[in-house]
């Protein structure tokens, strides 16, 4: 199939996107959605199965209370409205690793509706709507590869037939690819902080497809969408959206109709491709799951579920600022992800200098995990060791530059500071004393800079800082010694 | 050993006594029961198959248990006929469908549960209309069932083949299943009882669905007190079943002793169009039993009656489309050879495997249900069953229980309807209505025509008042004849 001749940013420019995302969330449950199987990755083929998840005659779905908790949760967390009465139904269509021949889910009455979820793009802050979440049971897989005959055969595995998902259907608020990047960085970094996904995308527990369409800037009514499917990375999304805006833009340039279909991105090629139009003319029957009484969510449930609800990245980020005097680029960054969060509050906790805490979390911790390609929950230095060291600092026992080396041994070593000062005799030297005899051994060795300093060339100060400093082999503290040498200078 | 001839004749309680007494094991019954029940069984087909394996080892359970002193159940020893399209563990359920003729299932109905822990020993799995779709019990892939009352005639269904077994003696009792009246329609047909309960009271897991919000597990036995305690036995709230109710059971048995003078009984008008019918004036007569107890009877009106059929075949045939989607050929199924793509191995193999009923009921369920036809069908209809159900919640206000036909006519000939379903759909005109409500109902012997034919006299109650039910069953059946 030949590519397109892709229009150039100029043309772009005339025209504006509009993207909605489909995302589907695996939910973490510890069992599946409609039974009592485990939701464990990677087991053998079909051992994570029952009569229910199996679709055997005459089993019947139970309701995983977990799992509609946590799919209250994820509508909390993105302001959602949850309806006191919602319904399961059934979507019927045949596939292979479909063993009910339809998934249970929700339809005209999902779960929650009408929320939205903030989102920064080009420096600018912006409200992305939520149409709506329900909750549903995710199939199971098709092998079509990797057995002997799998030239005529395709074999399926249920293990993952009946896990939960939520499927969080975005407004068309959207307008570029970095905008839908921002939008789906945001929703993983909400649903990983309240713990209902891992959302890890490479196991597949955030899937997404978009709702694309595109037309002149100014225009007001909506262009004709094309559905993209297979965006399961981050980087996948933004590539198959900067190529889908192109394609309509250049179909539309050229005279051409922008047809409404179904669209899978290729990340070989880079480019999205249509399906055959047979494949996706599904007419697929919902009506309501008569085998499930209609979800009924009181007050009083809703409530307590809602007093479970940990800090939302938001949230947290207000606090840091108003807290801890951080500032806004800081607290952004150290709330990044929910474990990055708990780490800095430790060191800041631990050490009682959560400004040096926040410099130290985001400096040298974060160079070091990063050479080593490390997550925060591998660091080898503990936040409470972290803590301790800059507790050293803040208290004047060790310098910073002190602190550093230190740090490094930390790194390499997994000791604790305190026990690297001690063995190491690393004593910063804070006493008056000590510092005095230093300095006077300094200003007897340099009589011409006391002479110039004492004629009004202050700058020389900072020199004879450093010959103290270096006469003591780095351990004096720079701010006694400063305020020392001034005294003694006159 | 003269058991042979009991057998026809046993009930549970003369089981009981039989092994309390020690006059024969639980094992030497079931031994004699199984030779009885096979040995009969060509009459009728109305078993499709026997599982004397485990039938022997719940004999010999009971056995052990009177052995050591231990209460036995409410069912030791009492042999059992379940309809195919209730799962039995280790023991082939076909639904009388070639699509699973050769299906084993790994776990129990809970139904099921509840008899072996009560001590029933089943014999046998039951013929019946494929997947429960049908009125007559020709629609089974592997033969229809012969009315043991009269051989050219059919024994109704779709649970046809249980209410055969009992009535021909093969079985003591039998589960059925109900979803539009085929437990009371067979019950009727065969001079037998047949109750199905509310919609709830008995667990549906394991019941191979047909229509889930009208299907129901129903019990027939050859007394009213007999049903009674098969009913106490699988009756109640199942975690698994979430449509199941957390109401508590009352004591059927002692309830059958109450009186029921002054109880006030309805008799629909849309129930009796046509009174000077054989079925009707059997009912009729009936009714005059109840009056002489001290019964209250009045006529009342349920005036949407008449949509009853339209609705409940949009509804049914819906959620049958529904239902059945997982008879795909991909696992445990019939699956049709030498298909070249996917779609055709999904064509081939419903296309042989369902009978011609089911498919055309999985046509009218996918064609109510898709886009542009599901409100002006699907979503009508659902309104119409509202509006069905209103219709009984007036009616007991008023009166404590219903009396109606079963059936407009008694058993008909095999084959005299079968190529005429609109004709067939109309006769399920009366017990359909119970179905749609969830209403508890029953069909009670009343007579017979006189070409000899039985009819069954319907009685209805409030939600969760089997017991009520069963009380003016038992009053009846005492005070007839």
């Amino acid at each position: 199939m030949s590519s397109h001749v892709l229009p150039d940013t100029e043309v772009l420019a005339r025209y504006e996107a509009v993207i909605g995302l489909e995302v589907h969330v695996q939910l973490a449950t510890r069992s599946k959605i409609y039974c009592a199987c485990p939701t464990s990755f990677g087991d053998p083929p079909n051992t994570n199965v029952c009569p229910v998840c199996l679709g055997l005659p005459g089993a019947l779905p139970v309701l995983n209370r977990a799992a509609v908790e946590m799919a209250m949760k994820a509508a909390m967390a993105l302001n959602c409205r949850i309806r006191p009465v919602s319904r399961l139904a059934r979507k019927n269509y045949f596939y292979p690793d479909l063993p009910k021949g339809y998934q249970i889910s929700q339809y005209d009455e999902p779960l929650a509706e009408h929320g939205y979820i903030e989102v920064t793009s080009g420096g600018s802050r912006r409200r992305i709507g939520i149409t709506r979440i329900h909750l549903e049971d995710d199939a199971g897989k098709s092998l079509h590869e990797g057995f002997s005959d799998s030239s005529r055969y395709t074999y399926v595995d249920l293990n993952r037939s009946g896990t939960p998902l939520i499927e969080i259907v975005s407004e068309p608020d959207i307008r570029t690819s970095e905008e839908a990047y921002e939008y789906l960085t945001a929703l993983k970094q909400v649903l990983q902080y309240i713990g209902v996904s891992t959302c890890d995308m490479e196991k597949g527990h955030l899937r997404c497809d978009a709702n694309v369409s595109v037309r002149p800037r100014g225009e007001t009514k909506f262009g004709t969408k094309a559905e993209v499917k297979n965006l399961n990375s981050f980087r996948f999304l933004k590539q198959a959206l900067d190529y889908e805006i192109s394609r309509q833009v250049s179909l539309i340039e050229s005279g051409e109709e922008v047809i409404q279909e179904t669209r899978l991105y290729d990340p070989d090629t880079g480019e999205t491709v249509g399906m055959r139009s047979k494949e996706h003319a599904h007419d697929y029957r919902y009506f309501p799951e008569p085998d499930l009484l209609p979800l009924t969510i009181s007050d009083e449930w809703r409530e307590r579920v809602r007093a479970e609800m940990p800090e939302l990245p938001a949230q947290k980020r207000a606090r840091f600022i108003e807290t801890y005097g951080l500032r806004e680029y800081d607290a952004q960054v150290l709330t990044a992800t929910r474990e990055l969060s708990e780490y800095f509050e430790r060191v800041a906790e631990v050490s009682g200098d959560a400004r040096a805490a926040a410099n130290w979390v985001m400096g040298d911790l974060a160079a070091a995990l990063n050479a080593e390609g490390k997550e925060i929950s591998e660091s080898p230095v503990s936040a409470e060791q972290l803590g301790e060291l800059v507790a050293l600092i803040s208290k004047g026992e060790i310098s910073g530059k002190m602190a550093k080396d230190i740090f490094q041994k930390m790194l390499a070593t997994g000791e604790s500071a305190r026990a690297i000062v001690e063995r190491e005799g690393l004593r910063q030297i804070s006493d008056t004393g000590e510092l005095e005899a230093l300095i006077n051994q300094v200003l007897e060795q340099h009589p011409r800079q006391v002479e110039q300093y004492r004629s009004g060339k202050t700058q020389v100060l900072g020199y004879l800082v450093g010959q103290v400093m270096k006469a003591s082999r780095g351990q004096a503290n720079p701010a006694a010694v400063n305020k020392l040498l001034r005294a003694k200078l006159g | 050993m003269t058991l042979a001839l009991e057998i026809p004749k046993l009930t549970i309680g003369s089981i009981r006594e039989g092994l309390l007494k020690r006059r024969f094991s639980a094992t030497e019954l079931t031994r004699e029961a199984l030779r009885f029940a096979e040995a009969e069984n060509p009459k009728t087909n109305a078993y499709l198959h026997f599982c004397p394996e485990r039938a022997l080892s719940a004999a010999r359970s009971v056995d052990e248990k009177l052995a050591r002193g231990e209460d036995p159940g409410l069912l030791a020893g009492v042999p059992v006929a379940v309809k195919d399209v209730i799962v039995t563990k280790g023991v082939r359920t076909t639904a009388a469908s070639k699509m699973l003729a050769d299906y084993i299932p790994p776990y129990d109905a809970t139904a099921v549960e509840c008899l072996d822990a009560a001590g029933a020993v089943i014999l046998g799995k039951t013929n019946c209309d494929e997947f429960a779709m049908g009125s007559s019990n020709e629609n089974s892939a592997f033969g229809p069932v012969r009315n043991p009352v009269d051989p050219e005639r059919v024994p109704g269904g779709s649970s046809g083949g249980s209410a055969a077994a009992v009535a021909q003696g093969t079985a003591v009792v039998s589960l059925g299943s109900d979803t539009g009246g085929s437990v009371r329609q067979p019950a009727s047909f065969c001079g037998v009882v047949g109750l199905t309960p509310t919609y709830g009271r008995v667990s549906r897991y394991g019941l191979i669905a047909f229509a889930s919000s009208l299907d129901h597990i129903g019990v027939v036995a050859r007394n009213v007190s007999d049903t009674a305690t098969l009913l106490q036995v699988i009756a109640g709230r199942d975690e698994r079943d979430s449509t199941s109710a957390a109401v508590p059971v009352p004591d059927y048995m002692a309830a059958l002793n109450g009186g029921v003078r002054g109880m006030k009984i309805g008799l629909p008008r849309e129930y009796f169009k046509d009174p000077d019918s054989e079925t009707s004036k059997l009912v009729l007569d009936g009714v005059e039993v109840l009056k002489r107890l001290g019964c209250e009877v009045r006529e009342i009106s349920m005036p949407h009656t008449e949509y009853a059929v339209a609705a409940y075949y949009i509804i049914c045939t819906a959620e049958a489309s529904s239902n059945l989607a997982r008879y795909d050929g991909v696992r445990y199924t019939f699956r049709s050879r030498d298909s070249e793509t996917l779609a055709d191995m999904y064509r081939n193999t419903r296309g042989e495997g369902f009978g011609a009923e089911c498919k055309r009921r999985i046509m009218l369920g996918t064609y109510v249900l898709s886009a542009g036809y599901y409100d002006a069908y699907y979503l009508k209809a659902q309104k119409v069953r509202t509006l069905i159900a209103r219709d009984f919640t007036e009616a007991f206000r008023e009166v404590d229980a219903l009396i109606a036909p079963v059936s407009p006519f008694p058993a008909f000939k095999l084959g005299e309807k079968l190529d005429d379903p609109m004709q067939m759909y109309l006769s399920d005109i009366y017990t359909i209505t119970a179905s749609l409500a969830g209403v508890p109902c029953m069909s009670v012997p009343c007579g017979v025509t006189s070409g000899g034919l039985p009819v069954g006299m319907q009685i209805l109650t409030r939600h969760f008042d089997e017991a009520g039910m069963l009380r003016l069953a038992y009053a009846f059946e005492r005070n007839r004849a």
